[in-house]
């Protein structure tokens, strides 16, 4: 333990009063590994995020970010993660065809294997199926408890978390062993968009040797079957249009599209529209669904379910059209409309302008 | 084959919370009590298996005070064979994690053993969304969460997941983990001799010192609070009005 304090202060992270408890003095060297995904040569933005919650965790912050996947697209995001986030002093590549697919035995293992290795005080993921399901896993190899969907971090092991669909906000302290594994919600966390251009990180392959011992293979990916679209992606858009059971068919959804289109939006459903067969699951917005926290949010028929709401309430703006005056979403809405939802899309269809 | 599912008693997800004046918690006592959504699927998903000749035996398993096993008489009413109860008072200000549940299935499922754990994505009261995957890496089993299909074939489960992008088929060695989405299946209702049927069913009660799990806690609850109120909105009487807000006084437009 003398040895790591030593290490630390060699490398310049340790600063003033040296009288603290041990334990508690050691904790304030962090370091935090970041679990990134990756898209077309590029990190996604909701790792970004995770970036910015690893500054929220110490100004002082060493964070190697964890990048894995093969071939070029793999070696292309690595330069972008390099200089994506000022607080970033190693990108880390596991270039692997066993990480080509996000399957959580492998990358478990992965995650174990570099947290022995670099000893990090904090692991952070964002709150993806990606990360839900790989975090968990890791976290019970290394024998500790993760926080799950951190919405804000107000000291480096004490978090608030929503628990109940959002309706209740939990303050919790971790008080375990490192490291203090996290999944964040990314729209709680905004990525800084100033990229560091002088301050390039250096890229390290990571030693993929535990690969061969480990009892991998007992899962194999088969394929992806994803709704090709062209609208922003539901989880970062910064307008969200969402339909409920009002709209009464998959038909009626298409007017919905056309008030996307318009605003640069991005289509959400409720529960109730994905179970009746109006659109795939993956636009369903709320508790089970994705967390979405736009700007505009503009929702059609939705009578506002405890659920729904747990996906939605951050939003900036929120509009609502219903019929029903008595609907529950008028209670969270700044804007309401008490009307048939078609006269309200047609005319706005009508007085908008062609795409922003 | 033998399946094991893993049942929570939670708040009903009707019901509309409220935290406790003490921010210790939300408030439990005396508001009505279900099983978990994600479990009823999960319990609903191992009938069916068994009803298709996949799995001979139903075994579900809970881990909660006294009054838990009112859960389990509801799978055993559901149509599980018998049940697993791990009795456990849990303290306010330290609830039992989803580390130390996965720890105590663990014990369960190696006494057990079955070929398939199956368990809810997340419980709607904490909403970790972690067990089964902690279960899975403490037995070192392939996992399938998020699942919305389930189709066993021999040694062998595949398994469609709900994952942002769309849906993801993935192929499991069994014995193996699997979670449940909303859209996997509807679950079915006791019906009443179903649920005198229920009562003369075996829930074996053990503690997790029995299964020699050690339930320490490494998370400290601070405090519980109300989530921020959005101030009052305005019901608008014309699409006119809107847009004319949202430009000049939202500015989102």
């Amino acid at each position: 333990m003398a040895a790591m304090v030593v290490g630390a202060l060699r490398r310049g992270r340790a600063t003033g009063g040296g009288s603290r408890f041990f334990a508690q003095s050691l904790h304030r060297f962090v370091s935090t590994l970041v679990v990134a995904e990756h898209e077309g040569g590029f990190v996604k933005p909701s790792s970004l995020s995770a970036l910015a919650a690893a500054e929220a965790i110490g100004k002082e912050n060493r964070v190697s970010l964890l990048l894995g996947g093969s071939g070029p697209a793999l070696h292309k995001a690595a330069e972008h993660a390099a200089s994506s986030h000022p607080l970033v002093s190693e990108v880390l590549v596991a270039d692997s065809d066993a990480f080509a697919h996000p399957l959580a035995e492998p990358w478990a293992e992965l995650l174990r294997s570099v947290q022995q290795r670099g000893g990090y005080s904090h692991v952070i993921a964002s709150s993806t199926s990606f990360g839900k399901n790989l975090l968990p896993r890791a976290a019970a190899l290394l024998d500790v408890s993760p926080v799950t969907d951190v919405t804000s971090i107000s000291e480096p092991r004490v978090f608030v978390r929503p628990i109940y669909a959002g309706n209740a906000l939990c303050t919790v302290r971790y008080t375990g062993e490192d490291p203090c594994m996290m999944s964040i919600r990314s729209t709680s966390f905004s990525p800084t968009d100033a990229m560091s251009e002088t301050k390039v990180a250096p890229i390290t392959q990571v030693d993929l040797s535990f690969l061969s011992e480990g009892s991998l293979g007992k899962s194999a990916w088969v394929n992806l079957k994803s709704q090709d679209t062209e609208r922003p992606d539901l989880a970062n858009a910064s307008v969200v249009v969402t339909g409920g059971r009002g709209l009464k068919s998959a038909d009626n959804f298409k007017l919905l599209e056309q008030l996307a289109e318009k605003l640069g939006a991005a289509v959400g459903a409720t529960r109730a529209a994905v179970d009746a067969g109006f659109v795939p699951n993956e636009l369903q917005v709320g508790q089970t669904g994705k967390i979405v926290a736009p700007e505009l949010y503009m929702a059609f028929g939705v009578s506002g379910a405890i659920q729904h709401l747990a996906g939605m309430r951050d939003s900036k703006v929120i509009v609502a059209v219903n019929k029903d005056a008595d609907a529950p979403i008028f209670q969270v809405a700044d804007y309401g409309i008490v009307a048939d939802l078609f006269e309200v899309l047609d005319e706005l269809l009508k007085k908008l302008p062609d795409k922003k | 084959m033998k399946i094991l599912v893993a049942v929570k008693r939670v708040v009903d997800y009707a019901v509309k919370v409220r935290v406790r004046p003490d921010l210790t918690g939300v408030e439990t006592a005396n508001v009505k009590m279900s099983m978990n959504p994600f479990c009823e699927i999960a319990v609903e998903e191992a009938l069916r298996l068994r009803e298709a000749g996949a799995a001979a035996e139903v075994v579900a398993a809970t881990i909660g005070p006294a009054q838990s096993a009112d859960t389990l008489r509801t799978a055993l009413a559901m149509g599980a064979d018998r049940a697993v109860h791990v009795l456990h008072n849990p303290d306010p200000a330290r609830p039992l994690l989803p580390l130390a549940v996965a720890k105590i299935l663990r014990a369960v499922a190696l006494r057990e053993n079955p070929g398939l754990v199956i368990l809810g994505k997340q419980a709607i009261d904490d909403d970790c969304n972690q067990t089964g995957q902690m279960l899975a890496g403490l037995l070192n089993w392939p996992q399938g969460t998020f699942a919305s299909k389930v189709i066993l074939d021999k040694e062998k489960a595949i398994v469609e997941r709900e994952v942002d992008g769309g849906i993801e088929t993935i192929c499991l060695d069994l014995p193996a983990v699997i979670t449940t989405d909303l859209r996997l299946n509807q679950p079915r209702y006791a019906t009443l001799p179903n649920i005198m049927k229920a009562k003369s069913k075996v829930i074996k009660k053990v503690t997790p010192e029995d299964l020699n799990v050690d339930i320490r806690s490494d998370m400290e609850v601070v405090q519980v609070t109300e989530p921020p109120k959005r101030k009052a909105g305005v019901i608008l009487s014309s699409v006119d009005d809107l847009l004319d807000k949202l430009k000049n006084e939202a500015h989102v437009l």
